[in-house]
């Protein structure tokens, strides 16, 4: 979509990126970790993509720099689409927040955390989507085994809590099976 | 409308101790519950019949389908994207198959894309019917249960004779559909399409003159589009709310660009509308569907599935003679690999836009394969629309947002 | 500790006839008002909507009252993937149903994991809770799942609730062995349900 990349590239002007088209014809931003929410004000404001879609990362173990993230959005206006892409590291992974500019991206920034691991600065609640709030790992990462580690690990602390109040108590109603 | 106005909801602003609110009271919509749609568990600080914070946890339908996608590979992932969202689950097979194709580089034949056409507006209606079922019968409106209900069931029967299964049909493979409409199977599609505007009358007549209908769902739970945009919701709420925006027709894709249909708008915003535009888009489908068949007509006997045998398996009967045919089968069976490359693909889903992301880089199994779920940006909703209303409202505005769990927590 | 008699061996003529007779009575009116309590978790909740519709109406069977409070429901049906994170959710349900109650199945997911392989499901809900008919499918047609029904109405025409509160003993343990519950009832509170297990071959309506 020629004029889809002219129209970012107006906006972006003045940040370092890289422009890119896709094989399913979408642009493609690559920019630093650091100028990501820069990058995506101006996309927001000058290029009219009012809605995010999708923010998730790519695990590129064992590269370094391990994560990619991908921010998309969507311009109903001109209905096309961009994405944004920017490497993190493997180690603390950190970037800014978009929340402050798409209130809808607060839950997919918190299931990006949930199974990555990357902290989205600036997000005011950032805890798992998806996983049980204590849970331990990060399941998408590649390190990560597709048949999870100790995956009843907490289930099995609630029952052991659940039958030690079963003993005491006289209500049989907690039953013993 | 202000930045600062469309980001209304913060959470944790109740003060608990403020002497003049009244006692509050914390509630647990659990994850089990009638009229949640689903395993959503909502937290409710209440004062009185008012709803101070409202707080969604979802994650009790992760299945860890994005990790199973990078264990299993391509191929063997169609009949996990049928349970994501299991009311449309040709609609998901396609939408999966699409992205693959892109990736590919595959063209869907003609007669491929008008079966695709025909299963995903019949999935659509389907999946509205469950929409209008639930959502009327949490209300109160019990007969409206089983009267979509039973719609369904003729529809499940025609999908049965056709693809062998009522739901989860994985009927779909990259490069078109398993197999070709018969003309039994056409002939009973037809019938039930124009059999189905009297239906749809039928429910109309139930609901949409009706006083307590109106009552409960007038002015209840109103987005402008401005906050559609930027909470990220997608189709009937986003049309609901007056953006005529719909991805069959802004971004067309599997020959939508060929049929003539109109995409239904509201102008309130408000759980009525987006009842008026999910009611109007099943007949917009009906019409569809019946442009499908016509066109089915004049294609029969044409090529179904793509003949690009890196990706399509041969059939059978070749497979059993031929030892080029053989080794095609084994190799795209065992070890289908898709050309590098990070590719999305989106279709119109009956709740917004569901896309697929998948990153490739040229193996059997994806590095990445991001479900773009609708659903989870309808749950997101749910505390902007539910703050300082009444209790009996979340009822309405849960149903009228319409998700599925199997897609938000995927 | 309890042990596995084969079926004949509790003999009928140990308790007379009207014991028989007044079991009878109560097995009749427990397996024709099974209320069903649907735990319906994902795809197979649909089917199980259909199966309460018109089509495969339920009410047939006298199962149509299906109340959301476990504590009005005697037959728990876990209709779908069931996750860890439900898991607690799901055996709390469990426990606060009152006896006597059942448990079926129904489909893959619930009686084993099903298709989904991952970190987050668990494998079988029998491994949280023990269940009476595991139904296959992915879903299982209604048919199906009204079938599991006929045949825990059966599993429950064969129960011995007067015999056992006039033998005032429980029956049936956790076997360590098989690892597997034999029915167990409440800390040795009299139960009113049998405790038998049979093996496949020795069910009688096959």
């Amino acid at each position: 979509m020629a004029h889809t990349a002219e129209r970012i590239a107006s906006a972006l002007e003045g940040l370092a990126h890289e422009l890119s088209t896709g094989k399913d014809g979408m642009c493609s931003v690559r920019v630093a970790a650091s100028d990501v929410h820069e990058c995506v004000l101006r996309l927001r404001d000058r290029a009219q993509f009012e809605t995010n879609t999708f923010v998730t990362a790519i695990d590129h173990f064992p590269k370094e720099p391990r994560f990619e993230g991908l921010w998309q959005f969507m311009s109903v206006a001109h209905a096309d689409r961009v994405r944004v892409s920017a490497l993190l590291p493997g180690t603390e992974p950190k970037v800014a927040s978009i929340v402050d500019l798409y209130p809808g991206a607060a839950y997919a920034e918190r299931e990006s955390f949930d199974m990555f691991g990357i902290v989205y600065v600036g997000h005011a609640d950032l805890k798992r989507l998806l996983m049980p709030e204590n849970y331990d790992h990060f399941p998408l990462r590649k390190d990560f085994p597709h048949h999870g580690i100790e995956p009843d690990r907490l289930y099995r602390e609630w029952d052991r809590r659940r039958r030690e109040r079963a003993a005491v108590s006289d209500h049989s109603e907690i039953a013993d099976q | 409308m202000s930045t600062s106005q469309l980001f209304e909801y913060t959470p944790g602003t109740v003060d608990r101790d403020d002497p003049l609110h009244g006692e509050l009271m914390e509630l647990n919509m659990g994850p089990q519950h009638p009229a949640t749609h689903g395993v959503l568990r909502i937290k409710v600080v209440l004062d009185g019949e008012t709803m101070r914070e409202v707080e969604p946890v979802v994650g009790y339908l992760h299945r860890g389908k994005e990790k199973t996608c990078e264990s299993l590979g391509w191929r063997k992932f169609f009949p996990h994207t049928d349970r994501l969202d299991y009311v449309q689950p040709l609609l998901n097979n396609c939408a999966y198959a699409m992205a693959l194709e892109k990736l590919a580089g595959l063209e869907v034949p003609e007669r491929g894309q008008q079966i695709r056409v025909l299963l995903m507006e019949m999935s659509r209606i389907m999946a509205h019917l469950i929409y209008l079922g639930t959502t009327s019968i949490d209300l109160g409106a019990i007969t409206m249960f089983f009267f979509t209900f039973k719609e369904r069931e003729r529809a499940y029967s025609l999908l049965d004779a056709y693809t062998g299964h009522r739901m989860n049909n994985t009927y779909v493979r990259i490069g078109g559909v398993y197999a070709d409409v018969e003309d039994n199977v056409a002939a009973g599609i037809k019938e039930w399409v124009n059999a189905f505007p009297k239906a749809i009358d039928e429910f109309e007549t139930m609901l949409t003159g009706n006083r307590i209908w109106f009552d409960r769902n007038r002015n209840i739970g109103i987005l402008t589009k401005e906050q559609c945009k930027a909470w990220s919701l997608t189709g009937p709420n986003l049309r609901g709310s007056g953006e005529a925006y719909d991805l069959r027709k802004a971004m067309p894709y599997s020959g939508y660009e060929q049929y003539d249909f109109e995409i239904p708008v509201g102008t309130v915003g408000d759980c009525y509308d987006r009842y008026l535009v999910r009611i109007e888009e099943m007949r917009q489908s009906v019409r569809i569907i019946q442009q499908a068949l016509a066109k089915l007509e004049k294609t029969k006997g044409g090529e179904f599935l793509a003949d690009d045998r890196r990706y399509v398996l041969p059939p059978k009967e070749t497979v059993h003679q031929s030892m080029e045919e053989l080794i095609h089968q084994f190799k795209i069976v065992t070890d289908m690999a898709l050309p590098k490359g990070h590719v999305y693909h989106a279709v119109e889903s009956s709740k917004g836009e569901l896309g697929f992301f998948v990153a490739s880089d040229g193996t059997s199994h994806p590095v990445r394969c991001h479900i773009r779920a609708p659903g989870l940006m309808n749950v997101q909703a749910i505390p902007v629309l539910m703050k300082d209303r009444l209790f009996s409202d979340t009822v309405s505005i849960i149903g009228s947002l319409d998700f599925v769990m199997g897609e938000v927590d995927r | 500790m309890g042990s596995l008699k084969p079926a004949g061996a509790h003999g009928h003529d140990d308790f007379g006839f009207l014991a028989t007779r007044v079991d009878e009575l109560v097995n009749w009116g427990r397996k024709n008002s099974l209320w069903p309590m649907p735990l319906g978790l994902s795809c197979c909740g649909i089917e199980l909507m259909a199966m309460i519709g018109p089509k495969f109406d339920l009410a047939r069977f006298g199962a149509e009252a299906a109340r959301f409070s476990p504590r009005q429901c005697d037959l728990m049906i876990v209709a779908g993937t069931l996750t860890w994170k439900m898991a607690e959710a799901a055996r709390t349900i469990y426990d606060q149903m009152p006896d006597p109650k059942w448990v079926i199945a129904m489909g893959v997911c619930s009686s084993s994991g099903g298709m989904y392989d991952s970190y987050s499901v668990v494998q079988g809900v029998d491994s949280i809770l023990p269940v009476d008919v595991y139904v296959p499918g992915c879903p299982p047609r209604p048919d199906a799942v009204i079938d599991a029904i006929m045949k825990l109405q059966k599993k429950i025409e064969r129960e011995k609730p007067i015999e056992l509160l006039l033998q005032g003993t429980a029956v049936g343990e956790y076997d360590q062995g098989t690892k597997r519950f034999l029915r167990a009832p409440n800390h040795g509170i009299p139960t009113t349900r049998s405790g038998e297990m049979l093996a496949p071959g020795e069910w009688k309506d096959r």
